[in-house]
Order: C-alpha cells, then sequence, then structure tokens
C-alpha cells in the first residue's frame, strides 16, 4: 500500500471544496421489498467516518439492494438511511453531501469519451471553472493510471479500464463517500489486486468514508477496517477481518472457507439429474 | 384488464411527472443551449428527407384524386385549395408528426432505455443530475423549435407535389399559376398556424412519450425493443386521436 501511495503525485488541493470531511452512514433497521417479495429484513449498522466498510454475502443475499438504499436511488419499505444525519433519498438535502457510487459495470456514458465522462458531474454542478475541471480530471486520471484512454469511449475499453474509469469518474466528484459495487466483479486475480490497492489507498489520500459490496472474499479481509456478512437479507455478523476469520459461526465459515465436498447430496443430486 | 389500466394511467402519470420536472428546469435553459441546437439538428435532419417526400407523394396523391372527381364538376380550380388546405391544417403536421415518432422518437427511446437498463440514468441521479433536466428537456425544446419548421417545409412540398401533378396529369390540366392562385385567394391564415399548432403539440406528445417510455424501462436488453415499439406505437396513437380533438377545438 506504502508503494502504492508513493507512485501517485501529491494531489493539487488548491481548488477544491474545503468542506470536505468523511461521511458517517447510519442504517436503522432498513427493511426492502419488492412487492411480496422481502429482500432486507431489520438491518442496521453505523460506518464511522474514515472507515472501510464490506458489506460481504452470497449472490442474492440483498448486498446491491442495500448498496442503493445506502446510494439513495432507491426509499426503504421500512427504517433509515443517514449520511450525516441526511436523507440520501432527499434531492434538497443531497446536495450537502457529496457521495459517490461506482456501479459494477462502471455505468460510464457510452456516448462520451472517457475525458466527457469524468467531466460531467463538475461541468454540470458548476463547481469549478473550466481549467480547474480540466487539472481536476487529468489528475484524476494520472492516479488511475489511464491518462492515454482520456479520449476513448468506453466502447473501446476493457473491463479492467471501465473499473479505473469509473472511479476516476467518483474521484473527481470530490467524494465523502464512495460505494463501490463488486468492484472486483469479472476482472483478473491481478486486476483484482490493482482495484484493492487503489481502493485502499484512496481512503488514505483522499480521507473518504468508503463502503465495499462485494463476495470476493480476499478483497473483503484484506483491505477492510470492519465486514458485515449479509445473509439471506439480514447481518449476521459484522467484524473486522481478523474477528471474522476466527467466528464459529457455521455461515460464515462455509462463505469464507467454502469446501468443495464431491460427496456432499447436492452433487449426488446433480449426478443422478445428468445420469 | 385493471392492470392494463393501472398500466396506462401510470404511463401517463409519469409522463405529466417527466413533462414538470423538465420544464421545472427551464430557468437552467441556457446552460443547455448546445445540446438544443444538437437535438435540433438531429430531429430536423432525421426526419426532413423522408418527410419530404411523403408530404410531396401526398400532395400529388390529393391532386390527383380531387381531380378525378372535380373534374366532372368543372371545379378543377378548387383543386389547388384543396390540396393547400389539406396539407396545412391536417396531413403536414400529421406526417411529420408520424415520421418524427418512427425515425427520432425510436431512437430516443432506445438511447434512454439503454441509459436506464445499463444504469447510467441511476450514474446521474446519484451525482444529482436530474435526467430530466440534461436529457428531457434539451429534447422537448428542440422539438418545439423544429416542428414548425418541419411543417411549414412539407407543406410547401405537399403543395409542389400537387402543382406537378396539375400541370402533367392530361386529364387534370391545370396550370401552376391557376393552381396556386387558388391557394393563395382560398387560403387563410388560420389555416396555417392551426397546422402548425398541432404540429407543436404533436411534436411535444411524440417526445414526451419516447424519452417517458425509455425511461421507465425496466429489465434488460430485451426490455429496450419492447420499449421502442411501445413508444412509437403510443405515439402514433396518441397523434393520430390528439388530431381529432384538437381539429375540434381549434374549429
Amino acid at each position: 500500500m506504502t508503494a502504492a501511495l508513493a507512485k501517485f503525485p501529491k494531489p493539487d488541493l488548491r481548488f477544491m471544496r474545503e468542506d470536505r470531511s468523511p461521511a458517517k452512514v447510519e442504517v436503522v433497521a432498513l427493511s426492502k421489498s419488492y412487492g411480496p417479495q422481502h429482500v432486507l429484513f431489520d438491518v442496521s449498522f453505523a460506518v464511522a467516518p474514515r472507515e472501510i466498510f464490506t458489506i460481504m454475502g452470497p449472490s442474492g443475499s440483498g448486498k446491491s439492494v442495500l448498496l442503493r438504499q445506502i446510494a439513495g436511488l432507491e426509499a426503504p419499505t421500512r427504517g433509515t438511511v443517514t449520511i450525516n444525519g441526511l436523507n440520501p433519498c432527499d434531492p434538497v438535502t443531497r446536495d450537502r453531501f457529496a457521495l459517490a457510487l461506482v456501479f459494477q459495470a462502471g455505468a460510464l456514458f457510452n456516448s462520451l469519451t472517457v475525458y466527457e465522462n469524468l467531466a460531467l458531474y463538475p461541468l454540470e454542478r458548476r463547481i469549478h471553472s473550466k481549467p480547474e475541471i480540466r487539472a481536476l480530471v487529468m489528475r484524476a486520471l494520472q492516479i488511475l493510471s489511464i491518462e492515454d484512454a482520456a479520449r476513448k469511449l468506453p466502447s473501446e475499453l476493457s473491463g479492467g479500464m471501465k473499473k479505473r474509469v469509473a472511479i476516476a469518474r467518483a474521484l473527481v466528484m470530490e467524494p465523502q463517500l464512495i460505494l463501490y459495487d463488486e468492484p472486483t466483479s469479472e476482472l483478473d486475480p491481478v486486476m483484482s489486486a490493482t482495484i484493492a490497492e487503489i481502493i485502499g489507498t484512496l481512503k488514505e489520500q483522499f480521507t473518504v468514508t468508503t463502503i465495499v459490496v462485494t463476495h470476493d472474499r480476499e478483497l473483503a479481509l484484506t483491505i477492510s477496517d470492519r465486514v458485515a456478512i449479509l445473509h439471506e437479507g439480514r447481518i449476521r455478523a459484522i467484524e473486522p477481518p481478523a474477528a471474522l476469520r476466527q467466528s464459529a459461526d457455521p455461515v460464515i465459515q462455509d462463505f469464507l472457507n467454502p469446501k468443495i465436498d464431491i460427496q456432499h447430496p447436492r452433487f449426488k443430486k446433480l449426478e443422478a439429474n445428468h445420469e | 384488464m385493471k392492470k392494463r389500466i393501472n398500466e396506462i394511467l401510470e404511463g401517463f402519470g409519469s409522463a405529466v411527472t417527466l413533462a414538470w420536472r423538465a420544464f421545472a428546469s427551464l430557468p437552467k435553459a441556457p446552460r443547455i443551449l448546445k445540446r438544443i441546437a444538437e437535438h435540433g439538428y438531429y430531429s430536423g435532419y432525421s426526419t426532413l428527407p423522408i418527410a419530404a417526400i411523403l408530404c410531396f407523394f401526398i400532395g400529388a396523391e390529393l391532386a390527383l384524386q380531387s381531380g378525378l372527381t372535380l373534374r366532372h364538376f368543372g371545379a378543377k380550380e378548387f383543386i389547388g385549395i384543396l390540396v393547400g388546405a389539406s396539407m396545412a391544417r391536417e396531413l403536414g403536421p400529421v406526417m411529420v408528426a408520424i415520421i418524427l415518432a418512427g425515425r427520432v422518437g425510436s431512437a430516443v427511446t432506445a438511447e434512454l432505455a439503454s441509459m436506464k437498463v445499463y444504469q447510467e440514468i441511476d450514474a446521474l441521479e446519484t451525482m444529482n443530475i436530474p435526467p430530466e433536466r440534461l436529457l428531457v428537456l434539451p429534447r422537448l425544446l428542440a422539438v418545439l423549435l423544429v416542428m414548425p419548421v418541419l411543417t411549414i417545409i412539407g407543406n410547401l412540398i405537399g403543395w409542389f407535389g400537387g402543382a406537378i401533378v396539375c400541370a402533367q396529369v392530361s386529364f387534370i390540366g391545370v396550370e401552376p399559376e391557376a393552381y396556386f392562385q387558388s391557394i393563395k385567394r382560398y387560403l387563410e391564415v388560420k389555416d396555417i398556424t392551426d397546422g402548425l399548432i398541432k404540429a407543436e403539440v404533436f411534436g411535444f406528445v411524440v417526445m414526451l412519450i419516447a424519452c417517458n417510455t425509455g425511461l421507465r424501462t425496466r429489465g434488460g436488453p430485451r426490455e429496450i425493443g419492447f420499449a421502442v415499439t411501445k413508444s412509437v406505437v403510443t405515439s402514433l396513437f396518441a397523434v393520430l386521436v390528439l388530431n381529432y380533438f384538437i381539429t375540434k377545438i381549434l374549429a
């Protein structure tokens, strides 16, 4: 991590907003349903400023849905989410904190170049002058080592590059809170390690609060200050990685250390179906 | 049936809300002038060639059909006004709106639906940039600027098509001077303005339906295709139904 920090240029913060301090996130008794389908049940936790908090769980456990509630993209059915005490769903209070979400597939604007993707937020929000926006964008591209991609369209980029551009776009927003949705999905192990390194480094350099949703065990246990295990829409445990490794909970152990047992009844069933 | 009615009412409600939210950003319109110009240019050049060809043949067909009938009554001098008024009041705005729905509306729906499906709209929302301001308002304003121009050009080309038929078809044999004199003598300014009012309403409705259908898309890539079909069909239905009611109101 230190090596990664050293290779990044010192950011020029002269024109950046001074009211940026890492956000505090509180989720209280949150439940979410889509019609008759219940996805989240009574989820509660708090994320401290500058913390890297990872929500981990198997596919379909409700991780991404939880992230959408925190990002204010959907309102909870019951319970509350607050960021610095403010409701993220309310467009009026949303302007009082800076939140960036790095989507699983990048969600880059396909009709815009990489540079335009990054410049869209400051241009639309009229936060900085055009030369400042250019400096901000180029710095973000430099930090993620993707300066050469500035003129390219998202369709010309690989999966790993798209993730980097998405992170760079988040940085340009000068966020107090960065949310990552499956940042290492569909990436090779080397690129996954690079993304993990970037997430950790950004927290150090930009003093942001970070929430990561992933089912990547290595990522979660390496970069996180605390990890929440979400199982079937409920929080099973919230522990630092070291404590989580020692957990006696069979569900957590099964998730952290999956064993492929070909004698397991489910394999027998598959075998029978195949025959 | 109840579900279908609910869907229609929801669609109508969300379209009204979308228009309201888009126009709430109107004070910021000077910031989106470039986008308005881009969308206006795109709407214009996408619609004009086909609309022009269609209007030409509709004018020609009107002249031919009216010539076939009116020659028996010695009333060929009225072919000009018949073609002129029909194009200005009805067929010009309707044909331009139909081509707009097919060419521009479908493309807008496909673009916004894919942005929705691939989470680009969500990305805008997390940036607290309202999609209504960035994506909808420029398109609505652009179409309001472009529709009158397209309709006037469509009318002129339709009249021109009628003039050619009148001059070239032997059993009609009305000279262009007489044909255009008939339009000049009998066509009223109200005929033109009524047509332009219709064009504005049709253009606005087509674009609003296109944007609303695109932004309401849920699911995966397959739904993008469904959304495009739905947008075009709804637009055509709305244009033809509204045409009757606007005619009645303006009459």
